[in-house]
């Protein structure tokens, strides 16, 4: 068996490995689906999520992160080009947009917590608080792996390594992007139409 | 040493995602704020919206179902599906049929404690 067929089979493998760690993932954000379906009406008399959200402050959020998915794409193209410039540009703009993504929602929670609608408000605010909480953290994890790629791809170039693992972040941040599809829906939209 | 892009990842499967995507976001989004439907109907539109969207990314942008075969990212896509729809709905299922599970004292108590009945 060849080098390049060693590779393109370890590649292969790798790839699969991780598809399998983001399904379950998926089963992680279903369970957390699940409660925040069973809790979204539980208010304790507190104001539900069609006060509390800003449309079109999600939507803002959300635009920003659908660009950060292609701009990603974008970048891993340019990597297998070799295109080392290209890759950095575009991976520094996914990096910007996944950061103004994580501040917009950071500063959301926030603004929520000091109008004392936080975690322990309520049985929805619990539950809207941790599903997305949870997702913001994947995105920090994302962030910081992008970070490292980009130290790694300065220094050590496009081994066939260094190109799985850019593969893998791109698959990761395609997947958040699915999964925050699901929060703006079923969250956001759905939170906003009345009863 | 230049390797081929792998699973058919190419710059107009990237375009074509991106744009179905922005197009079903502001469909779904321009929907709920004109309020042009309302109730149900207005909340199936959304889930058909984020169905397709869905459907797109995980076709465009995670290149599902582009795989030669044997197809073992599709069966795990297949079996993950399978979970989510058990426990999602099944927690739906028993959360609202819990009322029809108590007794009839229970329901005395519940109501008492809850509303002062």
């Amino acid at each position: 068996m060849s080098h390049s067929e060693t590779v393109t089979e370890t590649t292969t493998k790798t790839v699969f490995g991780f598809w399998v760690y983001l399904m379950t993932d998926c089963v992680l954000f279903a369970s957390l689906f699940a409660v925040y379906a069973v809790l979204h009406n539980n208010t304790f008399g507190g104001p539900p999520g069609s006060v509390l959200f800003s449309l079109p402050y999600v939507l803002t959020e959300t635009l920003i992160l659908l660009t950060s998915s292609f701009t990603c794409g974008l970048g891993l193209l340019a990597a297998y080009r070799q295109a080392r410039n290209q890759v950095m540009a575009w991976f520094s703009v996914t990096f910007l947009l996944g950061l103004s993504f994580l501040v917009l929602e950071i500063s959301e929670f926030s603004r929520l917590i000091h109008d004392g609608n936080g975690p322990q408000r309520s049985g929805f605010l619990s539950s809207f608080f941790t599903l997305v909480g949870t997702h913001g953290l994947h995105i920090t994890a994302g962030l910081i792996w992008m970070i490292v790629m980009m130290l790694r791809i300065n220094s050590r170039g496009f081994s066939p390594a260094n190109l799985r693992r850019l593969t893998l972040l791109s698959l990761f941040w395609h997947f958040l992007d699915v999964i925050w599809i699901f929060i703006f829906t079923i969250v956001y939209l759905t939170g906003a139409i009345p009863q | 040493m230049n390797q081929p892009a792998p699973e058919h990842s190419t710059l107009s499967s990237y375009i074509t995602g991106f744009a179905f995507s922005l197009i079903l976001t502001l469909t779904a989004y321009f929907l709920v704020v004109d309020q042009a439907y309302h109730g149900t109907g207005l909340r199936l539109l959304i889930a058909v919206l984020a169905l397709g969207q869905f459907i797109t990314q995980m076709v465009f942008f995670l290149h599902l179902g582009r795989e030669t075969k044997p197809r073992w990212k599709l069966l795990v896509f297949g079996g993950m599906v399978t979970v989510v729809v058990i426990l999602i709905g099944g927690s739906l299922w028993i959360m609202s049929s819990l009322n029809y599970h108590m007794t009839p004292s229970q329901v005395d108590q519940y109501m008492q404690s809850q509303d002062g009945f």
